[in-house]
């Protein structure tokens, strides 16, 4: 029909889990807007012929499409059959959004730091690229994602999902790829002069060559690794112990930390995760554990984005679980420790720690 | 041959009333205010034209024919600041709202007619600002101005764009207000509420959300502005805010906003389908509650905006079900719409074109809205071109053919003469075949998954952009059409009668154009709008 039918598709590759999913609910809604176009459609152009006058108007008075009193069993007609048929569209949108929302608690942990205009991701193990995510097909990816400075959002048509990257807070995103090959990086938020520069590559690959593609990684050792060279930089351990049962009452011992429940003074108590780490780091006084005194100093401005995920990746190294679950938005750790947990992340059991140096 | 009814052509009317530049830049007329909106939203719609010009040239090729991606940022700005703010927002209320109020509630004027004019100049002062902008190099924050970009990095003119904007929303409120009190007070004996024309209560609702809604958003810029300026922390979180606080607050404001641009669109096709099927409209009170109710939850859904934001899951739950509900009394009034059809006495006239015309889109704008507020679908289509192609439908497809509908039916209660109508025709056709060949494949664009506001884009999306951009240029040579042969009309037109349509309406049984204080005797009204009898004398067909 045209002339270039390659260049001319209606959809895009699928490649996810979620992909197809999302594709029925599409087709649901096309034919079902369809329907409804095409039935308005026809009735205005239907009256429009059969009742055409090109003259003055003769009218009995009553032409009402009900005739007498009819009025009102129209109305709530078409009230209630597009409401039913919208809490249908609502019900299932909800569910796909809730799979979309919930990452698999075993999910494959990787970092995505968004910057004017690139982005920057690291493998636990150590590896980093630009601008390319190399990950294994079949595997469920976990991404932990934040900017340095606008948002941006990490958008991959062929997986179907998107999620806003913020300065300041840690969102996440969740993919399960069945399909080897390459696929493209939007960022879908509007973030300045290159916007439209900041794209990038998935690469999908078998586990083998995967393992082969991160085995030539980087020689810097895993994130675990690099984030405790970079906790003995900035002397962290001078105060912090991170071994068991060393407490000094100075400071609290990260040992075991990571997604346990923290008391704070004066304030709700909060659940260790990503987001409370990189605010205890940045802004200590936010939230003073329990039985201690403010004495930590801000470390804003000395560590970057990239380094506070390192630093967050060692703690969590320490134990005793990862893979924090998340309730929010795809995306959405929120900086605010201190919501309550939500129904599903109490339902997500902790999973053991994959060990950082495991490969 | 045609023959004027005999006095109009005499008679002293609002526009020759008096004479000079004075009398119009220091008018009370509620009709001549209009007058001067009229000619200012034109002016700003061309701009706004010009600069979507510019983006389809642009989006011709993948690697952007026109410009770097830096100006490219620039224009789409300036095309959604002057198009939502200085066109879609003020374009039917402040022109036709402002002219037929008055004389459809069988009054002289608004309750505050120097009000009126203040919020003209003030629409002229945020204008100007605006303008100022464009001239001295624009602003790169898209429309939307989300922080922490536009109040820390973007090296565009943010404070002088947001005090534009904020300048202008005083304008609305005013409108609004004014819309308010006459609707209330300032009706003519007999005329109850629900005798009102459809057009009034769509223009009490859109009043309604201009005066609680736009306060949200001066304030929101404000706070932008204090950011930028002073780097008092709001929004950004190297000074301490919280970004998405500003999506809130914007959405707040901005997606009602949708609905000052559409439900006045929504008026003027309940006018035009009742008077040319001959018909009172298919459940009246349906239509007038539902613009009521679209205005109440239309300030519910604004967190629809946020879904892959980081917003909760339970918020984005919320906001999905009210979206869903504020889709339904706009299915309400297209089926009433289409009812009111059934057995009416149908007359293709321009205007009644321009109505069919807007069902159509509109129709499909709002189904495609119900995908957005599907919260799994949304994660896929927000920030593509999916958004761009729906939200054209709501805002082209429907506030714009709305529009062109009203002025077109209008036009000869305005000025007292007539359009060519083969002219007139010909351009509703060539409107709606370009707007649908620009924005349908827009829709297949965003489910492919191009964002927006990209200067450049991977060629497997050339086909789709080029046939946009076919479609843009023949959109463009159908508005050029109506703007030569309607201004040809003021001179040469045949002259209109007072009521060449055959409408029921107050503002049909005074002159053409009218005199300035609208009726010689305040009318008394006795039955409901809509009372189509067929004693009454109809020209025109």
């Amino acid at each position: 029909m045209f002339f270039t039918p390659k260049g001319l598709s209606f959809f895009p590759e699928s490649a996810s889990t979620i992909a197809s999913h999302v594709d029925a609910l599409y087709a649901f809604l096309v034919l079902t807007s369809a329907f409804f176009s095409l039935l308005i459609a026809f009735l205005v152009v239907f009256f429009a012929i059969k009742y055409r006058k090109r003259e003055a108007p003769q009218l009995p008075p009553d032409t009402n499409i009900a005739g007498h009193g009819g009025g009102l069993i129209l109305e709530i007609v078409w009230t209630v059959i597009p409401l039913g048929l919208s809490m249908i569209m609502f019900v299932w949108g909800a569910s796909i959004f809730f799979t979309e929302s919930r990452p698999p608690a075993d999910s494959m942990e990787i970092y995505v730091t968004g910057k004017q205009w690139m982005w920057k991701i690291q493998h636990m193990e150590g590896a980093r690229e630009i601008n390319e995510l190399h990950i294994p097909v079949n595997r469920d990816i976990r991404l932990t994602m934040t900017s340095e400075d606008v948002i941006h959002d990490f958008f991959v048509p062929a997986f179907r999902t998107k999620a806003d990257v913020l300065p300041g807070k840690y969102t996440t995103e969740w993919f399960r790829p069945t399909k080897v090959g390459q696929y493209h990086i939007f960022c879908a938020e509007y973030c300045g002069t290159k916007h439209s520069g900041m794209i990038g590559t998935v690469f999908v690959m078998d586990q083998n060559d995967y393992d082969a593609w991160l085995a030539a990684g980087s020689g810097e050792g895993s994130m675990a690794e690099q984030g405790q060279a970079l906790f003995n930089q900035l002397g962290c351990g001078n105060c912090h112990p991170s071994v068991v049962n060393n407490n000094n009452g100075r400071c609290p011992n990260l040992h075991g930390l990571f997604g346990t429940t923290v008391d704070i003074k004066d304030q709700p108590s909060v659940r260790a995760d990503e987001s409370y780490i990189r605010e205890s780091i940045l802004y200590p006084d936010a939230k003073i554990v329990a039985g201690y005194e403010n004495i930590m100093p801000t470390f804003k401005g000395l560590i970057s984005e990239e380094g506070l995920l390192k630093l967050v990746e060692y703690i969590k190294s320490l134990g005793p679980t990862s893979g924090t679950p998340t309730g929010a938005a795809p995306g959405a750790v929120q900086t605010t420790g201190s919501e309550p947990q939500t129904p599903q992340q109490r339902r997500m059991s902790p999973q053991a720690v994959q060990p950082p140096t495991a490969r | 041959m045609i023959t004027a009814p005999p006095p109009v052509e005499v008679e002293k009317n609002y526009i020759n009333a008096e004479h000079g530049l004075k009398s119009w830049l220091l008018t009370q007329d509620h009709k001549l205010i209009a007058l001067l909106y009229l000619i200012s939203v034109t002016a700003f719609f061309f701009i706004g034209g010009l600069f979507a010009v510019f983006i389809r040239l642009q989006l011709a090729t993948p690697t952007g024919a026109m410009f770097d991606s830096n100006t490219y940022n620039k224009v789409f700005t300036m095309h959604g600041i002057i198009m939502v703010f200085f066109f879609l927002i003020p374009s039917i209320p402040a022109t036709l709202g402002n002219f037929l109020i008055p004389l459809m509630v069988g009054a002289k004027d608004l309750a505050f007619p120097r009000i009126n004019l203040l919020s003209w100049y003030i629409y002229i002062a945020g204008g100007l600002f605006t303008l100022w902008v464009l001239f001295n190099g624009g602003v790169d924050t898209g429309w939307t101005f989300y922080t922490p970009f536009s109040s820390s990095y973007s090296n565009g003119y943010v404070i002088a764009a947001g005090l534009g904007i904020f300048i202008n929303g005083f304008s609305s409120i005013l409108t609004g207000l004014n819309f308010i009190v006459t609707i209330h007070r300032m009706r003519a004996p007999g005329l109850t509420w629900f005798r009102l024309p459809l057009f009034v209560w769509a223009h009490y609702a859109t009043s309604v959300i201009m005066i609680l809604g736009t306060p949200v958003i001066a304030v929101t810029l404000f706070l932008l502005v204090l950011e930028r300026g002073l780097h008092i922390g709001f929004f950004d979180p190297a000074y301490g805010g919280d970004p998405v606080l500003f999506q809130h607050l914007f959405w707040f404001y901005s997606h009602p906003a949708v609905y000052i641009m559409i439900l006045p669109s929504m008026g003027v096709v309940s006018e035009v389908i009742s008077t040319f099927c001959s018909k009172k409209p298919f459940g009246y009170t349906f239509i007038a509650f539902s613009s009521v109710a679209i205005a109440v939850f239309g300030f519910l859904v604004w967190g629809h905006h946020l879904f892959v934001s980081s917003q909760s899951v339970y918020a984005g739950m919320v906001f999905s079900v009210l979206s869903y509900i504020v889709a339904i009394p706009s299915a309400i009034k297209v089926f009433n719409w289409t009812a009111t059809m059934y057995k009416g006495s149908v007359r293709l006239t321009t205007p009644m074109l321009y109505s069919l015309g807007f069902i159509g889109l509109f129709t499909i704008g709002g189904l495609t809205g119900l995908f957005l507020a599907c919260l799994g679908m949304d994660v896929h289509l927000t920030d593509t071109y999916f958004v761009i192609a729906h939200f054209h439908y709501v805002m082209v497809g429907g506030a714009i053919m709305g529009y062109l509908a009203g002025v077109h039916f209008w036009w000869p209660k305005m000025f007292g003469r007539m359009y060519p109508e083969g002219w007139s025709k010909l351009s509703a056709v060539i409107i709606f075949v370009g707007f649908n060949l620009t924005f349908f494949p827009q829709f297949i664009l965003g489910y492919m998954g191009m964002p927006r506001r990209y200067a450049a884009y991977p060629a497997e999306f050339q086909v789709l952009n080029v046939l946009s951009s076919a479609g843009a240029s023949i959109l463009g040579l159908g508005y050029l059409i109506p703007f030569v042969y309607l201004i040809w009309s003021l001179k040469y037109g045949k002259p209109a009668g007072p009521n060449p349509w055959g409408a029921t309406g107050l503002e049909w049984q005074t002159a053409s154009p009218p005199p300035t204080e609208n009726f010689e005797i305040t009318p008394v009204v006795t039955t409901e709008a809509y009372e189509y009898s067929t004693e009454e004398v109809v020209h025109v067909g």
